[in-house]
């Protein structure tokens, strides 16, 4: 049953189920990484995944992509502002924004209220158009010589536009991070933000910047999910996603290049249970195989218990924590 | 470049005025700083030294008064400020990102390293200060792994990157073993020789005597004396800080009887995280004999006292008090054995949101006069503690105060009147277990601690004193004992104390090897 094509499409599978937790855990990472946990990341994806179905009929994918990435950047300013600003404590924030995404999401694709705004942003729309629950998916860029790659090169380079966006962000988010002076200030004012005060850096800035990226690319793995993954609509279709991404921050132990491999991880168990239920194989297997990751991030939480670890991974000594000038 | 007043002045302080509500912590401060001198700033507690320097460095606005910077007048609003004029300032509690490394620490918040930070180059001109200065830390360390005086050494780094020529040291010593502190001074004074000005604020007689050039002496607020260091001595200094004469060495009245209060054998205990604190300890302290614990904290010191005060659970050993076994009795039953203690931490021991009459009988409130059978007599309480606030002079409004509200130093007093009262109608305490008691505290409140425990001495208690103020307890302890690693590596008696001896035996080193 193991042939070699079998293999590839599990594989390009992980990647394409995996590219939903990359985009929202890198985001993530630079939130925590600053000190704010956004609890509301499942809200801020099926938000995005709501925005992009609407402008993606209207407007058609590119304004689709800014305007999701746009409204996730601004669901996160309500969230900055009551975690920074207010201080008020991020969980309840957090869990109270991801239960008013999925109300919003589920508002504005009801189905009089989206006709209502697809006909006031584009009047020349077909009846048809008007009533969908599908959206075009986003087309497939293979890359030249290196989709020819055996194995991996059709999973990893056969794939559309957001895909390599993710890989690209990936290295770029862990390259300013650790590299330069920027990443400095936002590691520095989630480890010990007094400090990054008395230094000179701007606490509260940085932490509004790290959580508007957050949920920017929070609402941008929404519509990676729905254009490039599912252009199917359905309400609560994220399932949990953005909490599954937030684990996989501390899979990840918050740095970007790790959560590439903790996304494929989690993207591929998603496939491969999928993919032997088809099989028929018994029915435990991929029960078995849906709670590996969790395991894995029950394992890594433990171990980061252990003062050492945590020292030597960097665990942001001041999350969650609201920071206010004496 | 000792003497010589040709040179330039880096730092004109005129006239400064700080106003706190219901302090005026500066009064009219006038301070200068010349380039290639170390100039010490002496002073008690709450003399207004701090305040000064904050008010240099940016963290404090002044309320009147001039700041001249190379002769320039300068308005500083923010360290930010203070940083541009080239002054850099090490405070007491570092200020390190202990996860981050050598290098990240030195260049956050720093502009001028643009946005890519080519840390070859970075680690590369830090190692040269490093190599300069002869210090022994990597650039791409992570805080966390550094020693204290390592940690000190990132901070001046810190000021040394960013070219500072005027540098504030608040209290640099306090976190540091005395060959830490040796090399310290061999830094500053190179620090000196290459043209900064460095500014070291103090208490400690001694090292402002070792390495300043300068010193500038302040009491309440205001400047009482500026003089060259070697035309001044420790006394002159003492009188000034004080206002007037302290008593340095207390004289014995009677000799330690031969009789052991306490015996401690071979005793080991955990700490709280479950590791080997103390390894196999034995040691006797006599009636009338007070043995210093002498180390670097966190050697054991502290599970060691805990234990013997019965709050904390020994794994094995033995605690005999006057012949009796009272290993892990309890506290109890330690207290109703009239064992005192004083502990390093008072948050410990002081409920600071209870008055100072109940913190004064919480652990005699149990017994007559204070209570009938389950009723508490609060008239009885309220004048034992009008009694006490007398004795031991605690300045608080009313026995009902809330502690939280008094000084440090009048909660240690608030701590030493309730321990070394004893219970009603028993004696004075037997054994007196006094952990750092005079840390943080000014001149006037440890000198008036230090007196209290000889007296107790002398009226025959035992005493366990734990410090790492090595001149406190080389001045009270007629026996001290150093610990390392949870071990004592030795016992010296009186007359072999030395303070190179015990610096060396506190970094391991038996006896024989320091000596």
């Amino acid at each position: 049953m193991a042939d070699v094509a079998w293999i590839e499409s599990v594989l390009s599978g992980a990647v394409q189920a995996g590219t939903v937790y990359l985009l929202a855990s890198l985001g993530e990472v630079y939130a925590e990484r600053s000190g704010i946990l956004n609890l509301g990341l499942e809200g801020m994806m099926i938000i995005g995944v709501a925005v992009s179905f609407i402008f993606t009929n209207a407007l058609g994918h590119g304004a689709a992509l800014l305007v999701t990435m746009l409204v996730g950047g601004l669901v996160a300013l309500i969230l900055a502002f009551m975690a920074v600003s207010l201080r008020l404590n991020q969980i309840v924030v957090g869990l109270a924004l991801t239960l008013f995404g999925l109300g919003l999401s589920g508002f504005i694709t009801s189905a009089e209220i989206r006709k209502g705004i697809l006909l006031s942003l584009n009047p020349n729309l077909s009846e048809a158009t008007l009533v969908t629950q599908q959206a075009p998916k986003l087309p497939n860029i293979a890359i030249p010589v290196l989709s020819e790659i055996p194995l991996i090169g059709e999973p990893l380079f056969n794939q559309n536009i957001l895909v390599y966006v993710s890989y690209i962000l990936a290295i770029v988010m862990w390259f300013v991070l650790f590299r330069t002076r920027f990443g400095l200030s936002l590691r520095s004012v989630g480890e010990n933000p007094a400090m990054a005060d008395a230094m000179g850096v701007n606490v509260y800035l940085m932490r509004y910047i790290a959580t508007v990226i957050g949920g920017m690319l929070g609402a941008l793995a929404g519509a990676y999910l729905f254009i490039g993954y599912q252009p199917f609509w359905q309400e609560g279709m994220t399932q949990g996603r953005g909490f599954i991404s937030l684990a996989l921050v501390i899979l990840a132990t918050w740095s970007p290049l790790r959560a590439i491999l903790g996304a494929y991880l989690f993207g591929g168990v998603e496939v491969l249970q999928f993919r032997l239920q088809l099989l028929g194989v018994g029915a435990q297997t991929p029960q078995f195989l849906l709670m590996l990751p969790y395991l894995v991030t029950i394992v890594t939480l433990t171990l980061l218990s252990f003062e050492g670890v945590k020292k030597r991974i960097g665990v942001p000594a001041a999350l969650a924590t609201p920071y206010s000038r004496e | 470049m000792r003497g010589g007043d040709s040179r330039e002045i880096l730092v004109e302080m005129r006239g400064i005025t700080k106003r706190f509500p219901n302090v005026l912590a500066n009064d009219r401060v006038d301070f200068t700083l010349l380039r290639g001198e170390v100039h010490a700033l002496l002073g008690e507690n709450g003399a207004g030294k701090t305040t000064l320097m904050n008010i240099l460095y940016g963290l404090y606005r002044l309320d009147e008064g001039e700041i001249w910077i190379k002769g320039r007048r300068v308005n500083i609003r923010s360290p930010r400020d203070a940083i541009r004029n080239g002054i850099g300032m090490v405070h007491q509690q570092f200020r390190l990102i202990p996860t981050h490394t050598v290098a990240e620490n030195v260049i956050l918040g720093l502009k001028e390293a643009g946005f890519y930070l080519n840390y070859s180059d970075i680690n590369e001109r830090l190692r040269e200060i490093i190599s300069f200065y002869g210090w022994n830390i990597s650039p791409s360390a992570r805080v966390w792994q550094l020693s204290a005086g390592e940690k000190q050494q990132v901070e001046l780094l810190k000021a040394l990157y960013r070219k500072a020529d005027i540098l504030i040291l608040d209290e640099p010593t306090s976190v540091l073993t005395p060959q830490e502190t040796t090399q310290l001074f061999a830094t500053l004074r190179k620090m000196a020789g290459e043209g900064l000005g460095i500014i070291l604020i103090s208490h400690k007689l001694d090292e402002v005597m070792q390495v300043s050039d300068r010193v500038t002496v302040m009491r309440r607020g205001r400047v009482v004396a500026t003089k060259p260091t070697r035309e001044t001595n420790p006394n002159e200094l003492a009188n000034l800080m004080v206002g007037r004469p302290l008593i340095t060495s207390f004289e014995r009245l009677n000799k330690p009887s031969e009789k052991p209060i306490l015996r401690v054998e071979n005793l080991r205990v955990l700490d709280d995280k479950g590791l080997p604190a103390v390894r196999g300890v034995s040691f006797t302290i006599r009636r009338g004999e007070i043995l210093g614990i002498a180390g670097v904290t966190g050697n054991g010191q502290q599970e060691l006292a805990e234990t013997i005060a019965g709050i904390r659970k020994a794994v094995s050993g033995k605690i005999i008090l006057d012949d009796m076994d009272v290993t892990n009795k309890g506290s109890m039953f330690m207290i109703r054995q009239g064992v005192a203690y004083i502990p390093a931490e008072s948050s410990k021991c002081v409920a600071y949101q209870m008055s100072v009459a109940e913190n004064l009988v919480m652990k005699s409130f149990r017994y007559e006069p204070f209570s009938k059978s389950i009723v508490i007599d609060w008239n009885s309480i309220k004048q034992h503690a009008e009694r006490l606030i007398d004795a031991f002079s605690i300045v608080t409004p009313s026995p009902n105060t809330r502690a939280g509200n008094l000084s440090g130093g009048n909660i240690q007093r608030l701590i030493l009147a309730r321990e070394l009262t004893g219970l009603p109608g028993s004696s004075a305490p037997k054994l007196i277990i006094a952990t750092y008691p005079t840390r943080g505290l000014d001149v006037a409140a440890t000198e008036f601690v230090r007196r209290t425990l000889i007296q107790n001495r002398d009226q025959g208690a035992a005493i366990l004193l734990v410090s790492e103020d090595l001149e406190e307890i080389m001045m009270l302890s007629d026996r001290i004992a150093v610990m390392y690693r949870g071990e004592i590596v030795g016992v010296l008696e009186q007359r072999e104390f030395d303070v190179e001896v015990i610096g060396m035996m506190m970094t391991g080193a038996k006896r024989g090897e320091a000596a």
